[in-house]
């Protein structure tokens, strides 16, 4: 395998070459520090604030695709071959403020301004995708931008009415598209990238089997997806990644499947990728996946990451088990199929082998039956759940024959509720039913007291969910519009 | 000759705030944004990771040897008082010595070659401790006996055993009010860089750069003409930023005299949400007797606040909760004590409000209470004990109110939202059952401007008109993003007659403007804009004598028109005047200083006018609840707002939209969590969770009350805006509240604790349900 040492990109308008590149070292201290582009800001260094987002632009199966992510924790070697666009580059040469900007200033939607260079980029990513965005589009967008100052009523004003300041085929990312994508063209050389900075070391594998083969070679390496959590490991935590193993960047982890049985993603599908095609043959986890993380998060952060990474309260997993979903693994040329739920051994400790990573999930489709997903969090959007749900029944004749109910955040895994299950099967589909289930958890699950919810909470309504699951399915309002 | 109609914005007109275009184009510099000169040094605090200990010994030798390290700061280094607290009660130790008294309390500091390699090195610190029990929570402190952190204040009126004696109710309860994180999305901040014999120049994000001027040299041991601190702009404050920045000035100071390098010090978020001072949460024990009509006849009411370590602003702000415990209310007898309590947690601050909130929601919960108890609409309730305009108007605090204009902002409010209408059709929704219930309500709030402490009541500005005309405003009020300089600016183009953009406003700095308070307590623009106006007289007061002399005219004939003067049959442009005017040595500039009348306060007595006027404000919310889960929306939020005469009424408004949501947030799903070891859990973004785009009511209809106009001589009869509507949102809270009721058929009160999060309302409906 040829390789290379360095990285290469382009930052707004010009091309970048480094080769000092350590696995830690972060796009934010490389924008504000070493290149004096101080206008993305840090609010936080874990990717929920959203004040130094910028714009990555990469070439996809689709063609050039700018995407809002946080600088805070996307690591800059994981900016190989890709665009960076920051505030300071959006309203073009000449000082002139982009349409985005104009109607900010006009709708007074910057107060302390701290926030607003982040607002600024996820409004124009926006408005790129939809030039007269509604009022939830505008506050999906936002879901990873926290304003402390304005009440945010002034930003959704200034979001709806961007069209009336301009167009975006007008702006210079759209005219300089042809460029751009030549330029991106250009650094693709199918090579192998190996970067280090003192002892630390990030290596871009070339294609997948080559991931295989480093992986071989380098089996303890941190395995490097989206960065939506692992970025916090060295923000927060001042842990050290080195070797690193970047795979975001990896075509082939990219592909998306759909046949007649089931759609199977490779692990580096986006949650935004995967939006379409969940929406479109999941349509129970529409809403669902809106409300993981924030925009940016989604734009990072991979369903093949939520899964590696084993957290009792990642938002997939209780909703892919419930869906029979299972993995395959790969560790050099062998590969093996676990079901999703086998996967989660303990806290901490996942069904994976040192070498072995997660190369695609499999989701059967579903035909027939009731599904539900249920996330309860403090805030609605953006926030990590006290508790997920996935929900499958199946009824025939009015009655149950099969069920699977999976719960995050009730035990240190995500887990089956056996008990509850069971009281399910072989039983009339109807409330008594379900309550009767319901009374059942406390044998599946103790859950925990922290700071997102009390046990009794996350028990109580946890039972309450399998009454939702019940008044939904027979046409009743039985939860609000928004969750 | 082109006629000139008016100048570009002058006072009461909408006008962007002044650094917008920086703010949207990334051009817009914060502490971090700042240049830093080669060999720029690193401070990171090093802090303690248990609640209270006695400290048997501290081992930085690890720390001093790590590569990249400098050196460390501890107590020992200190050249002057190891002290910063604020209020001169010297309980505030900068770096803890013998023992420590919450988690994350400082023990000391390193100094590196990068930041990242400061934060690392703390992490190499030995500490050995002896833990010692901690109490976290006000009632708790007040039950094991702990201190108060400073003296506690009683209001008294009439007597309140009468009161009680003549009721035909009367309902005791106790309400849990938790705190606030400020959650500015900039986090503290210092910048210091060493100057010759004991000079340094400190850059902050701070609210108070005199304090933190006076601090750092009280730390160094130095004479206060010594340090200069300049704050160009913060990235929010809200209260966060009045007291609590003095440690980082402190130490960025101290460290840039030792190695006389530039030193910056910035906490990560964790470390400035573990470190630094929040909302006061309250345990508030209520007593209220009340007639059949619900008109109270006695409150007896104790606020119990969770103050933390030190007394910081502890005093005046457990006060400012019992001057706003009668919120809009009468009260015919009446006695409010204070429990500041000590804690075990960081020391409590300022924060947008002051106290006054957690005194508000008490008085809300009063009406809350009658109105259940009477089976009346608590709006009913409230009105039937507003205050009077002649009679039924003195306040617990002897002051007089005479400015009412609560009832007309009510009425107009109930008409406009329709209020009436959508009850019954709430009150309908509700009867049908079914898992999502809805919830109105009306809530008013009168808010007093002045600071407590009256001898903050003062300030001063510095205005330049350059010999080409142009102007360089400088004051000494500071800009978080509340438009406090766009609109200061808008006193001084109207004064002069000039475009605003004639005008530079410069950096808030120790240099030009001495002893100024804090930007805080609402009072930024009613003093530094009478000071800037009060030196733009003076200023004219010479230009016009001179022109009088100069040009042989009366004064009467000298007269500023837009852009333009006119003296006599002469028309100069400003720029020509102002040119002529330095020719013939003319004095053009000034020092305005201005400070507020008719305001005294005596605290021992209970007794006086602490405010020069008050600002009121009403809002309607109507809320959707699942009573399955306890989520909720709010579905439609009104509000009416008096800000007097406005000075900018765009800006205005978005301080009333701001506030409400921030309120919000507070009353709903901004939670703060210790565990059991005392670790404040919710330390970050991730884990505190405070409003976003999609929290924001669904139909959010926000007015200024356009006919009011400040009784008092304020400037250009506007009235305070930063702090009241925070406490707007309250009606979000009872809102909340009457879904919760409705489980029970609104027969009993349903008693939510604030911040009602979905837990919260879910474990209500649960309890209400039996």
């Amino acid at each position: 395998m040829q390789t290379r040492s360095h990285i290469t990109f382009l930052l707004n308008g010009r091309t970048i070459e480094i080769n000092d590149v350590g696995a830690d070292d972060t796009l934010l201290d490389f924008l504000r520090i070493d290149q004096r582009l101080t206008g993305s800001k840090e609010g936080c260094a874990e990717g929920d604030c959203g004040a130094c987002t910028v714009l990555v632009g990469r070439l996809t199966a689709v063609g050039l695709v700018y995407e809002t992510v946080n600088a805070c924790i996307r690591f800059l070697a994981s900016l190989d071959g890709c665009h960076v666009v920051t505030i300071e580059y959006l309203g073009g040469p000449n000082g002139r403020l982009s349409a985005v900007q104009q109607a900010m200033v006009e709708h007074h939607g910057s107060q302390c301004g701290f926030c607003t260079p982040g607002i600024v980029m996820s409004l124009y990513a926006l408005w790129m995708q939809h030039e007269q965005p509604t009022v939830k589009q505008v506050e999906t967008a936002l879901q990873g931008n926290l304003c402390r100052c304005t009440g945010y009523a002034p930003i959704i004003r200034a979001a709806q009415e961007v069209t009336n300041f301009g167009t975006p085929s007008a702006e210079h990312l759209t005219t300089e598209r042809d460029s751009v994508v030549a330029a991106l063209n250009s650094l693709r050389d199918g090579k192998r990238v190996e970067v280090a900075k003192d002892d630390s070391r990030a290596i871009l594998p070339a294609d997948v089997d080559d991931l295989a083969a480093v992986l071989e070679t380098e089996p303890t390496a941190t395995i490097v997806a989206g960065s939506t959590d692992v970025g916090l490991w060295v923000t927060k935590f001042l842990k050290q990644l080195s070797p690193a193993v970047f795979i975001g960047q990896l075509d082939g982890l990219k592909e998306i499947a759909v046949t007649e049985d089931a759609v199977t993603m490779g692990a580096g599908v986006t949650y935004t990728e995967a939006q379409d095609v969940i929406a479109e043959h999941y349509p129970h986890l529409s809403n669902y996946w809106d409300r993981i993380a924030g925009w940016q998060v989604r734009n990072m952060g991979t369903v093949g990451g939520n899964i590696a990474n084993g957290s009792p309260i990642g938002d997939t997993p209780p909703v892919l088990i419930a869906l029979g979903a299972s993995i395959t693994l790969r560790k050099g040329a062998n590969r093996r199929v676990v079901p999703l739920e086998e996967f989660f051994i303990a806290y901490g400790k996942q069904d994976r082998a040192a070498g072995e990573f997660v190369e695609s999930i499999t989701i059967p489709r579903v035909s027939t039956g009731h599904h539900a997903a249920y996330k309860i969090s403090k805030r609605r959007d953006e926030d990590i759940s006290s508790v997920a749900v996935g929900m499958t029944v199946q009824v025939e004749n009015g009655m149950i024959t099969a069920a699977v109910l999976a719960f995050g955040g009730m035990a240190a895994t995500p887990k089956r509720a056996a008990a509850a299950e069971a009281a399910l099967v072989g039983q009339p589909w109807s409330e008594a039913t379900l309550v009767a289930a319901a009374n059942k958890l406390p044998e599946d699950f103790q859950p925990l007291t922290d700071m997102r919810a009390s046990a009794d909470y996350r028990m109580k309504v946890a039972q309450n969910l399998f009454r939702r699951f019940w008044h939904e399915t027979t046409g009743d309002t039985a939860r609000l519009a928004s969750a | 000759m082109k006629q000139t109609v008016s100048i570009r914005g002058s006072a009461h007109t909408d006008l962007i705030h002044d650094s917008a275009i920086k703010h949207v184009s990334g051009g817009a510099d914060y502490c971090d944004d700042i240049a830093e000169p080669i060999g720029t040094l690193h401070a990171y605090f090093g802090t303690a990771k248990v609640a209270h200990a006695t400290i048997n010994s501290v081992d930085l030798s690890a720390v001093r040897a790590a590569p990249g390290v400098v050196g460390v700061l501890t107590a020992e280094d200190v050249p002057g008082v190891n002290d910063v607290s604020p209020t001169g009660r010297h309980d505030e130790p900068l770096f803890a010595t013998e023992k420590v008294e919450f988690w994350g309390q400082v023990l000391f500091a390193v100094v590196a070659e990068s930041r990242d390699i400061a934060r690392r090195a703390v992490e190499l610190a030995k500490i050995d401790y002896t833990p010692l029990d901690h109490v976290i929570e006000a009632d708790e402190a007040v039950a094991k006996g702990y201190p108060h952190v400073t003296p506690p204040m009683t209001l008294k009126r009439g007597d309140v055993a009468e009161g009680q004696a003549a009721a035909a109710h009367r309902i005791q309860g106790q309400m849990r009010i938790g705190g606030q994180d400020h959650m500015y999305l900039e986090g503290h901040i210092a910048f210091a860089m060493p100057g010759e014999d004991d000079d340094v120049i400190v850059h902050s994000s701070t609210q108070h750069p005199s304090e933190a001027q006076h601090m750092v040299a009280h730390v160094l041991g130095v004479p206060s003409n010594a340090v200069v601190v300049n704050v160009r702009r913060m990235g929010g404050g809200f209260g966060g930023k009045e007291s609590q920045m003095n440690q980082f000035c402190a130490v960025a100071a101290m460290a840039a005299k030792k190695w006389q390098r530039a030193v910056k010090i910035r906490p990560d978020r964790d470390q400035d949400m573990e470190t630094t001072g929040k909302r006061h949460d309250f345990v508030v024990d209520y007593d209220v007797a009340f007639d059949d009509e619900g008109q109270i006849q006695a409150v007896d009411n104790t606020f119990a606040a969770r103050c933390g370590w030190t007394s910081d602003l502890s005093g005046p702000v457990t006060d400012r909760a019992l001057f706003h415990a009668d919120n809009a209310y009468f009260y015919p007898h009446v006695k409010l004590q204070s429990r500041p309590m000590k804690t075990n947690t960081v020391s409590n601050t300022a924060f947008r409000g002051f106290g006054g909130p957690q005194g508000v929601v008490a008085a809300e919960r009063m009406m809350e209470e009658i109105a259940y108890k009477l089976g009346k609409d608590p709006l009913e309730v409230r009105k039937a004990n507003f205050y009077g305009d002649t009679d039924r108007n003195l306040t617990p605090y002897h002051q007089r109110v005479e400015d009412n204009v609560m009832p007309r902002l009510v009425e107009e409010l109930e008409q406009t939202s329709d209020y009436q209408a959508r009850r019954k059709a709430v009150l309908e929704h509700n009867a049908k059952g079914g898992i999502i219930r809805k919830g109105l309500s009306l809530t008013p709030v009168k808010f007093g401007i002045s600071f407590t402490a009256t001898w903050y009541n003062q300030a001063g500005a510095l205005v330049h008109i350059y010999n080409d005309g142009s102007i360089m405003l400088n004051h000494g009020g500071t800009e978080m993003g509340q438009g406090l300089n766009t609109k200061i600016a808008q006193v001084v183009a109207e004064a002069f007659q000039v475009d605003f953009d004639t005008i530079k406003i410069t950096k808030t700095t120790t240099e030009k403007v001495p002893n100024t308070s804090a930007t805080a307590a609402s009072s930024g623009t009613d003093l530094n804009g009478m000071a800037a106006l009060n030196a733009c007289e003076q200023i004219k007061e010479r230009l016009v004598r001179w022109a009088c002399d100069h040009f042989g005219v009366e004064a009467l004939l000298v007269e500023f028109a837009p852009n333009q003067v006119h003296v006599g049959d002469k028309t100069f442009t400003f720029g020509e005047f102002i040119k002529q005017a330095y020719m013939s040595r003319v004095q053009l500039w000034a020092a305005g200083f201005y400070k507020t009348p008719k305001i005294h306060w005596d605290r021992e007595k209970g007794q006086g006018r602490p405010f020069y006027y008050y600002a009121y404000g009403a809002a309607v919310a109507e809320v959707s609840v699942d009573t399955l889960t306890g989520e909720y929306t709010v579905d439609r939020a009104d509000v009416l707002h008096d800000v007097g005469k406005s000075l900018n009424p765009v800006l205005d408004k978005g301080q009333v939209e701001g506030a409400f949501v921030q309120g919000m947030g507070w009353l709903t799903t901004e939670e703060l969590k210790w565990d059991d070891k005392g670790q404040l859990r919710t330390h970050a973004p991730s884990t505190y969770k405070i409003p976003l785009a999609g929290d924001v009511p669904r139909e959010f209809n926000v007015n200024l009350a356009d006919w009011s106009e400040n009784r008092e001589l304020t400037i250009k009869r506007s009235k305070a805006v930063g702090e009241p509507p925070f406490m707007l949102p309250i009606c979000v809270f009872e809102a909340l509240g009457m879904a919760v009721a409705s489980v029970a058929d609104y027969t009993e009160c349903p008693r939510l604790d604030a911040p009602a999060t979905p837990e919260c309302v879910l474990m209500a409906v649960e309890r209400l349900r039996g």
